[in-house]
This record gives C-alpha cells, structure tokens and sequence, in this order.
C-alpha cells in the first residue's frame, strides 16, 4: 500500500517536472544554437553544434546590459521601499486597535485587484506632467504601489502569529517600542519579510506592460521591455538563439534569489517562544 | 529594590469592563506578595498595571517613593516573568537572559559575568548555546527567571509561572523561587489562582474578588480569620466545611446535632436567626481517638459516614446533609465564585490515620467549638473574626461590593467568566 503510494508520488511528481521544465530546458538548448540552427527549419532538441555566440553577443550588446542595469536596480529598490512600508503598516494593522483598520484592508485588497492595464493610459499622462516619464522612479512607485496590499496581507498575518507577550516582555526589558519593534519583532517576522521581498522582487523583475509604456530610451527600459525590441536585422527571421539567451540570462538572478532567501523562510521559528 | 504602594487602584478597559476596583496595598520593602483569586478576578490586571503593560484608569501606583502611573515599562526598573515565559526563540539562552544588559548598554565583560552568574544560579550552565525552542517547560521557566533576576530590578513580578508545569515539577520550582526570593531578599509580587502557592510563598496575601480586594493578610491569619465566607472557602485544601447554623445563647445547633461554642464567640453572633458555619475539615476528628478528657456531649454528634478515603496518615469521611434552600443558594453561589463544581451539601472531615471508622458506620465525631466560625448568610461577613489577627480587611463589605461589580461585569461581558486569561 505504502509502496503503490510513494509510486504514484513518484510519477506525478515526474510528470510535473516535465511539464513546468520542459519550456525551460528547451530555451536553454536554444540559447546554445547557432543563427543557421535557428534559421533553418528542421529544428531538433539538442543543438547539433553547442556554441557560446549567443552568449558572447548578448553580454557585448550595450543596451542589454544597460537594461539589466534598469532591471536590477528598479526591482531592488522597489522591493526595499515596498518591504519597508509594508512591514510598518502591517505592525500597525496587526498590533494597534485604529478607526478605520478593516478598511485599510479592503483598500490594499482593492488595490491589487485592479488590472495593470487599465493604469497605463493615466499613469503616462501624469508621469508625462510630473517629469517622471521615463526614469527610475517612475517604474519604482507603481511596482511598490501594486506589491504593497500583496506584502502587507502576508505580513500581517505574520505580525499576528508573533505573541503579544514577546513584545510587552522585551518592554519591560527595558527596549523603546522601536528597540522591541526592531530587536524582537522584526526578527521574529523575518520569514514574512522575505517571502514579502521574493514577490515583490518578482513582480519588479518580470513586469512588461508598464515597463514598455513608461520608458522611452534604455536610460530606464527593464529587460521584459528590452527583450521586445531584440527583432534583429530581418523581420522574417527573428534572432531566436539571441532571445532565448536573453531570457536565460535574466532567470539566473531570480533562481539565485530565491536559493538565497529559501534558506531564510525558515519555519515554525516562533516554536519555543511560549509553553509548549 | 523598593516598595510598591497601591492607592484605591481602578482599571476599567475600554469596553467598559471593571476589572480592579479601588484596590490598595502596600507591599513593602523585599516583602513576597501574593496576589490570589480565581481565574479573571483582575490579578493579571493589576500586576500588568505594576509593572507598566495595562493603563491605570485611576489611583496611583507608587513605587520606591515615586508615582509611576504615567511612566513607561521600561522607566519602572521592574523585571517580569510571564505566565508563558515570553522567551525570545530567535536568541540563545545566553542572549535571552543577556537582552536587559544589552538593552542597558553594558560592556561585553560585564554582561558575560552576569549572565554566567545568573545561570549559575538556575544551572542552565550546559544550556546557554541552546535555543528556546528546544528546552524543556521547567528549562524555559528557569530561561525566564534568569532574564528577570540578571538585573539589578528593583522588583520582581511573577504571573502564574508554574501553571504550565506539570505537578512534581511545580512543587521544585516553587521550593526554588522561594529560596531565590530569600537570598536575593528583593521585593516580589506574584500571581496566582493557586492557594497552595499562595500560602507555601507568600509574607502576606491579598484575596480579590471580581476585582475587589477582600483580604490582605498574612497565610496564617488568612487561615485562622478569613474576613468572609469567599475568602474562607478559597483557602485550605480541602476547603472549609459550611454548614447552616442556629445560634442560641452559646449554643449552636447544626444539621447534625448540637455544639457549645466559647462566650464570647456566641456574643458576636447574637440576634441573628439562621447564620453558616465554617468548620475547617481538621477540626473534627474521631471521638474515640481524641484524648478522652476532651470529649463531652458538647462537642460530639453522631453521624452515618458516606465514603472514607484512607491515606495512610490521615483520611477524609464524607458525611452528608440537608441544608435550607436559603443557606444552600449561598453555598452554590460560593461554589460558583470558587471554580467549583459541585454542590458542596456533604461535610468533609478529616480524621486521624488511626481511626478505624468505615463506611456506612454510624460514628461519633467530635468538633473543635473553638475553631468554629460563624457567617452571617446575607453578606457573607465571618461575624466571629478576632479583627486583630485578620490582617488589613478593606473597609465596607468587600465581599457584598464584589457582587455589586460582579453584576456590572457580566452586563459588559457576559461571558467573563469563562473568558477570562
Ligand atoms: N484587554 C481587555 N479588554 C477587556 N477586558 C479584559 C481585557 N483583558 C482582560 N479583561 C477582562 O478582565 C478580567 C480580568 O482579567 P485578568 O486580570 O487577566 O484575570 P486573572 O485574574 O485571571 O489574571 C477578565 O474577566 C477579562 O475578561
Ligand atoms: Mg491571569
């Protein structure tokens, strides 16, 4: 019975790999084809003649990098600002009794609910007027705008989970309340915290539709953006091997990331903290 | 280390729900106090409001000296330990009880001899590299007091800090917060719904009620003169015996037959028609074990014993009896106000080990009069108290006023009883 079980596991976990891998391994194997490979028309898994071109044309390609530059440098700080603000109002809403609490709530639930899209038009005009079109900032407050309900519900269900005494214990300790905010609670949330910056951070990182609109020049275009104007001399026959390369390139960061902070959200870490 | 002078304190909560009414007490100077009571009559309350965490709605808390009331935890200089240890899982053992000297800024060297010290002291010398999360109950208990004692506090709150131990364990550690207390000789307030640990610790004691303090007394005196019926019933295991009473002269007859009291006992009891009284399981024993010379008609009566329970060196017979509805609606009042279960119309007596009493017998036992007590069923007032060995009783009827507020908290909260934390 146990063995049938673990079986089944087995091939259900299988079947799972291929399918969210396989689009995954067949960019790779793509981004290791040359342009004759991609061109010619009888396509086959493995490249027939490994080669780093792509490789070695998209690291020379200067807007490229410039927009992995955009990319890493908006993501970052959109997270930072985003993580920052979400964590304090999320201590608030968890810990402090306000008129108006739930209504914080709806309104950040509201907030992630409206489609991008329909942002766009206004967003354009107004960046337009305020000098914001086209520059850092100008991607770094939506990205933070739209990851904030997101961060500040995970958050605040884990503000919720930390005792109230742990608090209180670290007051009579002789802390300030930002000496207990920052030496007990925070650390405390830290699983929270990180799982709040990995989506963020994501959404930063792999948002297009703003990213197309609000950008002119590779001054603060973001690789989503970049990628769309990879078209390469011939219309017909777009650089394939080049794109895959691209977006080979620009996963490595997120993969890295996310072996970085899963060592971080580590569970059941409030265990001990009360009887038990 | 310093006093704690509480001044007619009230704590209402923003729902309106009185939780302390008009309590004062002094504690002094490296004195042990125990606040006791059943569950949600405040003790928590009150000890949060020493130590800073709860708002004092109105009087005035004076510690060594100086009103605190508006002051910050952090600005009272008291240390706590709480009833769920409150440990900080993300830090070590060792950082545990370093965090207050960190927070104060004190040099590494100094925070190092202190910490090694204090776990010295509760030998939790092989556990400093540990973390929280994986000690045991009795460990973390020990984890916390070290926090509470690495600094030079000038008091020490403890809030219910056993309840989460197992009964063996319970009984070490409360040997153990004892002997600390003494050698530290640092002033202490400590919390509890259990009476046990509030006579085996405490200097003094002070009973609440529904908030309201009823007696402030040392154990002894608590034992010997409870101020009211409440406070009669909740201390003493097992607890007091009532019984309906009539008093004639000094006379009083009892379910079971009647009893001669002393003068001037009778004296206070006069006038009034039917009165409870309180006899504590001890004061009866086997009249064929007691000293021959003590046993009169007086003080004797017969009755069919229901069940024994035989320890060894004591046992406890169970004699029951019929009570008039007016007594018994008190008495299940009281039960209620106790935490109790059941309806208590069954005597408990306690007889010497050598007693060969068994059940169903029909036995002559015989009563301590001197040590009886007599309540005056309407407001629960022990009428017979020797006021100057009772303590502080707060003035008006303490036990009548708590009703009062009692009423006006199950209005807010009707459930508070079983709410209560
Ligand atoms: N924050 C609060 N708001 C309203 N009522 C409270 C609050 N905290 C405690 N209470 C009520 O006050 C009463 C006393 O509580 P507490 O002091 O914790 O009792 P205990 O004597 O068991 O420690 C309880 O009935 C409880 O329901
Ligand atoms: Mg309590």
């Amino acid at each position: 019975m146990k063995q049938r079980n673990n079986i089944g596991t087995w091939i259900g976990f299988v079947l799972i790999m291929v399918w969210c891998l396989l689009p995954v391994v067949w960019i790779i194997s793509l981004s290791f084809k040359s342009v004759e490979e991609t061109a010619g028309g009888s396509p086959q898994f493995l490249p027939k003649d490994p080669t780093l071109d792509n490789y070695r044309d998209i690291l020379s390609n200067g807007d490229f990098l410039a927009a992995l530059r955009n990319s890493f440098g908006i993501a970052l700080i959109a997270t930072f600002l985003a993580v920052v603000f979400a964590t304090l109002a999320a201590y608030a809403i968890a810990r402090l009794e306000f008129k108006g609490k739930r209504l914080v709530l709806s309104l950040a639930l509201a907030i992630a609910m409206f489609p991008v899209v329909s942002l766009v038009g206004p967003l354009f005009d107004m960046w337009r007027t305020f000098g914001l079109f086209n520059t850092w900032p100008g991607l770094v407050i939506p990205y933070m705008s739209f990851t904030l309900p997101l961060a500040i519900w995970t958050l605040t269900a884990f503000f919720r989970e930390i005792p109230w005494e742990m608090e209180q214990a670290a007051q009579v300790d002789g802390a300030t309340s930002w000496q207990a905010f920052r030496k007990v609670i925070v650390p405390l949330a830290a699983p929270g915290v990180f799982t709040a910056a990995i989506l963020t951070f994501f959404f930063a990182w792999n948002e297009f539709v703003l990213a197309i609109s609000l950008t002119s020049t590779t001054g603060s275009r973001t690789v989503p953006a970049q990628l769309s104007y990879f078209v390469g001399p011939d219309p017909f026959n777009p650089p394939y091997g080049q794109l895959a390369t691209a977006s080979v390139v620009v996963t490595v960061p997120i993969i890295v990331i996310v072996l970085l902070f899963q060592r971080k959200i580590v569970a059941g870490l409030t265990s001990g903290a009360v009887k038990g | 280390m310093a006093a704690i002078e509480m001044k007619n304190i009230v704590k209402q909560y923003g729902d309106g729900f009185p939780a302390v009414n008009d309590v004062s007490i002094d504690v002094e100077d490296g004195e042990f106090l125990i606040l006791v009571g059943p569950s949600g009559c405040g003790k928590s309350t009150l000890l949060r409001m020493i130590v800073g965490l709860e708002d004092i709605t109105d009087g005035d808390m004076v510690i060594g000296g100086k009103k605190v009331n508006d002051l910050a935890p952090r600005e009272r200089n008291l240390s706590m330990v709480f009833q769920n240890y409150a440990l900080y899982p993300h830090l070590t053992v060792y950082e545990n009880i370093a965090f207050p000297l960190r927070l104060a800024g004190k040099s590494d060297s100094e925070v190092d001899e202190k910490v090694r010290e204090a776990s010295k002291t509760l030998e939790l010398d092989e556990h400093l590299e540990r973390k929280p999360g994986n000690l045991s109950g009795g460990q973390r208990q020990r984890v916390a007091m070290g926090r509470a004692i690495v600094r030079d506090a000038e008091a020490f709150l403890f809030d219910e800090p056993l309840s989460n131990l197992d009964a063996k364990l319970r009984g070490q550690m409360r040997t153990e917060i004892s002997r600390l207390q003494k050698r530290l000789g640092i002033t202490t307030v400590y919390v509890t719904h259990d009476q046990t640990e509030a006579m085996t610790l405490g200097d003094r004691v002070a009973v609440l009620k529904r908030g309201v303090l009823q007696q402030h007394a040392t154990p002894r005196e608590l034992y010997e003169n409870p101020a009211n019926l409440f406070v009669a019933g909740f201390i003493g295991s097992p607890p007091m015996n009532f019984l309906p009473a009539k008093v004639d002269g000094n006379r009083v007859e009892l379910p079971f037959g009647t009893v001669t009291i002393p003068e001037d006992r009778a004296a206070k009891a006069q006038g009034k028609d039917l009165l409870i009284a309180g006899i504590r399981p001890e004061h009866f024993e086997d009249a064929s074990v007691v000293d021959s010379d003590k046993v009169t008609d007086e003080a004797t009566f017969k009755a069919t014993v229901d069940v024994v329970e035989w320890l060894g060196n004591e046992a406890y017979a169970y004699i029951p009896f019929e009570a008039p509805d007016e007594v018994r609606k008190q008495l299940a009042q009281l039960e209620k106000d106790l935490d109790g279960e059941s309806l208590r119309t069954q005597l408990v007596v306690s007889l010497d080990g050598a007693s060969r009493i068994s059940e169903g017998d029909e036995a002559t036992i015989w009563v301590d009069a001197r040590k009886i007590h007599l309540f005056d069923p309407a407001t629960g007032e022990n009428l017979t108290i020797d006021a100057d060995n009772a303590g502080i009783i707060p003035g008006g009827n303490a036990m009548a006023k708590a009703e009062e507020v009692g009423k006006e908290q199950d209005e807010v909260k009707p459930s508070a009883e079983s709410s209560a934390t």
